[in-house]
């Protein structure tokens, strides 16, 4: 009993607090001086797949694709009580739009076997688009809930939910299996535990174990310590359509946002100077 | 790869059987990029019922819409407007085919190009018609999509000159609406639905309609507040500002999140993208995502304690100082003017 429930995940360059540290002289970010971390929606979607493991049982695997690095994602996971963990990495995913990485992350979670629930974040503050859940979805012909703000229900046989949207909510119903995109008003993400963490900060990946069947056993991967990662071979997937080749978009060009100085006016902050600016604004009729 | 035409398709949003304002601004940016292909504008409306309006689109540049009327597409769920909407892009296959960036396009599009194979591209700013070559290859007339990436520290243009469609998400008041002739006639096709009740997987139990309390896309001035702007005092004081002056408040990003003011409230990046003629930001230091969104305004005053703050940079006015102290001598000022 319980429902199986997959959480996929990312680490993101933390592009929304940049600090000067991260600034280069001419005025554009040094990626490389972000510091990597959860992708912040993500890890509202792991929460809300925690807390229906608490109420109806199950199981909850977190999936993340990326470089070996990313694993951090999958012990921050663990930390907060998913049940496995897959790192999804190979140099053929290089380079993947949000397509071929909808197309890699099905073949994965085909992988992984039966499942009720998918839950992902709403999106990803790198790539800010918002695409590869749908897209997973149409990919593994389920339904999605997309923009869930609020999860009100769940059963063994169904979800009701709130999705935020421009005119305000809408409560839906879904069945399983079925994919639900999670935004940050859905819940409080919880700390880690001290216990788990204790119990996991020193697992790690290894790149021999793909090959090797045995870490496919769930049981196998939690004694030795180890995250199970898995390559283009694992999940059975068509190079072709991974990485790069699978990718329609191309990016054509690149500009930096340039934080460059312009003239601003300085206004004294004194009586005379703000009077003189509300003065020159009125009678440009910017105000009135 | 399918054979494809010369023209742009957009899909229409509708609310309360009422053309969303996404799909006009959208059609008129088609208007631009058809006359540049040499090709047409085509609307679709997947509804439950009539609407009366899509008579309407042909003001807006519009030639065909394609109509289908099915009870199970009365409320949008992903899979039978997903399923709808496939089968007349594969039928009529646009060279572009265009998306709110709203919850129902980030919603539907994905699903689509996932079905069609095909590249898109998320929360457009700038679409255009253009070359574009590659290892020798020129890929001619094809559409050129600017956003931005990367929390909005970068611009990116994206292209996807190898399938067709290609496909855009835009936001919302980022193209401009007009109307070209209200003479200008539509045709409407109707098209049969051969959707089932197998293909309706969702059910939308309820609609809860939210008044949005702000409407900061409309705002002629906007009054923000930052981090430096949170306490009482000071929140009271830019609401003061903003209602002497006609205008809404408005917020960066950490002062909803710090649970200040709400989301509604917020500019930039992951808010709401705002162009007023006057952005008088309040302690706000300006990082890249706030300016992001509020860059765009014609006149900005920044008011900031720190004199080094980036907000500065992108400022016509700057103000040196305590956000308590200047707001009372502008709202003073402006009384007495």
């Amino acid at each position: 009993m319980g429902l199986n429930i997959i959480v996929l995940v990312k680490q993101v360059p933390d592009t929304q607090n940049i600090t000067q540290e991260a600034m280069k002289p001419d005025g554009t970010v040094n990626r490389d001086a972000l510091p990597a971390i959860f992708n912040p929606e993500d890890l509202h979607a792991l929460e809300e797949a925690i807390k229906i493991k608490e109420t109806l049982g199950g199981m909850v695997t977190v999936i993340t694709m990326g470089p070996p690095k990313a694993v951090e994602v999958l012990k921050e996971s663990m930390y907060r009580g998913s049940d496995d963990v897959i790192l999804l990495s190979d140099k053929k995913f290089a380079g993947a739009d949000t397509l071929a990485t909808s197309y890699a992350l099905k073949c994965a979670v085909q992988t992984v076997g039966e499942f009720d629930l998918v839950l992902c974040g709403g999106q990803a503050i790198d790539g800010d688009t918002g695409q590869v859940g749908p897209q997973l979805s149409e990919k593994l012909n389920i339904n999605q809930l997309t923009s869930i703000c609020d999860i009100r229900e769940v059963t063994e046989s169904e979800i009701i939910g709130f999705r935020a949207t421009e005119q305000g909510y809408e409560k839906v119903k879904s069945g399983f299996p079925a994919l639900l995109t999670v935004s940050s008003e859905a819940n409080e993400p919880r700390s880690p535990s001290a216990k788990k963490v204790m119990a996991y900060k020193n697992i790690q990946c290894s790149e021999q174990q793909a090959y090797d069947e045995s870490y496919l056993d769930n049981k196998c991967a939690r004694d030795a310590m180890i995250v199970k990662q898995w390559n283009i071979d694992s999940i059975g997937a068509d190079p072709e359509k991974c990485g790069l080749s699978g990718s329609w978009t191309q990016v054509k060009k690149i500009e930096n946002v340039v934080l460059a100085a312009s003239e601003a006016k300085q206004i004294e902050n004194s009586d005379e100077g703000i009077s003189s600016l509300i003065k020159e604004l009125t009678q440009e009729h910017i105000i009135g | 790869m399918m054979q494809s035409s010369h023209n742009v398709m957009v899909f229409i949003e509708h609310h309360d059987n009422r053309v969303a304002e996404i799909s006009k601004e959208l059609l008129s940016r088609a208007s631009d990029l058809a006359r540049d292909l040499g090709g047409e504008v085509e609307a679709v409306v997947l509804t439950g019922e009539e609407m009366e309006e899509i008579q309407d689109l042909g003001r807006y540049g519009c030639s065909r819409v394609y109509c289908v009327q099915d009870k199970r597409l009365a409320n949008y769920t992903s899979v039978p407007y997903s399923k709808a909407l496939g089968k007349v892009v594969r039928n009529y296959t646009p060279h572009v085919l265009l998306f709110g960036a709203t919850t129902m396009g980030r919603d539907l599009a994905p699903r689509i190009a996932s079905e069609l194979n095909c590249g898109l591209t998320a929360d457009c700013t700038e679409l255009e018609i253009g070359n574009h070559k590659i290892k020798g290859k020129i890929y001619e007339n094809i559409l050129l999509q600017r956003r931005p990436a990367f929390g909005g520290n970068i611009i990116a243009t994206i292209v996807s000159p190898e399938s067709k469609p290609s496909m855009a998400t835009v936001r919302e008041g980022v193209m401009k609406k007009q109307e070209l002739d209200e003479k200008l006639q539509v045709k409407v096709v109707n098209l049969e639905s051969d959707l089932t009740d197998q293909d309706v997987l969702s059910e939308v139990l309820e609609i809860q309609k939210v008044e949005k309390k702000v409407d900061l896309k409309s705002a002629k001035i906007i009054v923000a507040a930052g981090m430096g702007a949170v306490d009482e005092k000071s929140l009271n004081m830019v609401r003061e500002l903003a209602h002497v002056l006609g205008g809404e408040v408005g917020a960066s990003r950490p002062v909803v999140d710090g649970g200040y003011l709400d989301k509604d409230h917020q500019v930039g990046q992951t808010g709401t993208t705002v162009r007023p003629v006057l952005y008088i930001a309040c302690g706000i230091s300006g990082q890249v995502q706030h300016r992001a969104g509020m860059g765009e305004a014609h006149r900005i005053i920044a008011i900031n304690s720190d004199p080094n703050a980036p907000i500065f940079d992108c400022a016509h006015y700057g103000i040196v100082g305590d956000v308590n102290q200047v707001l009372p001598k502008m709202i003073q000022a402006y009384k007495e003017n």
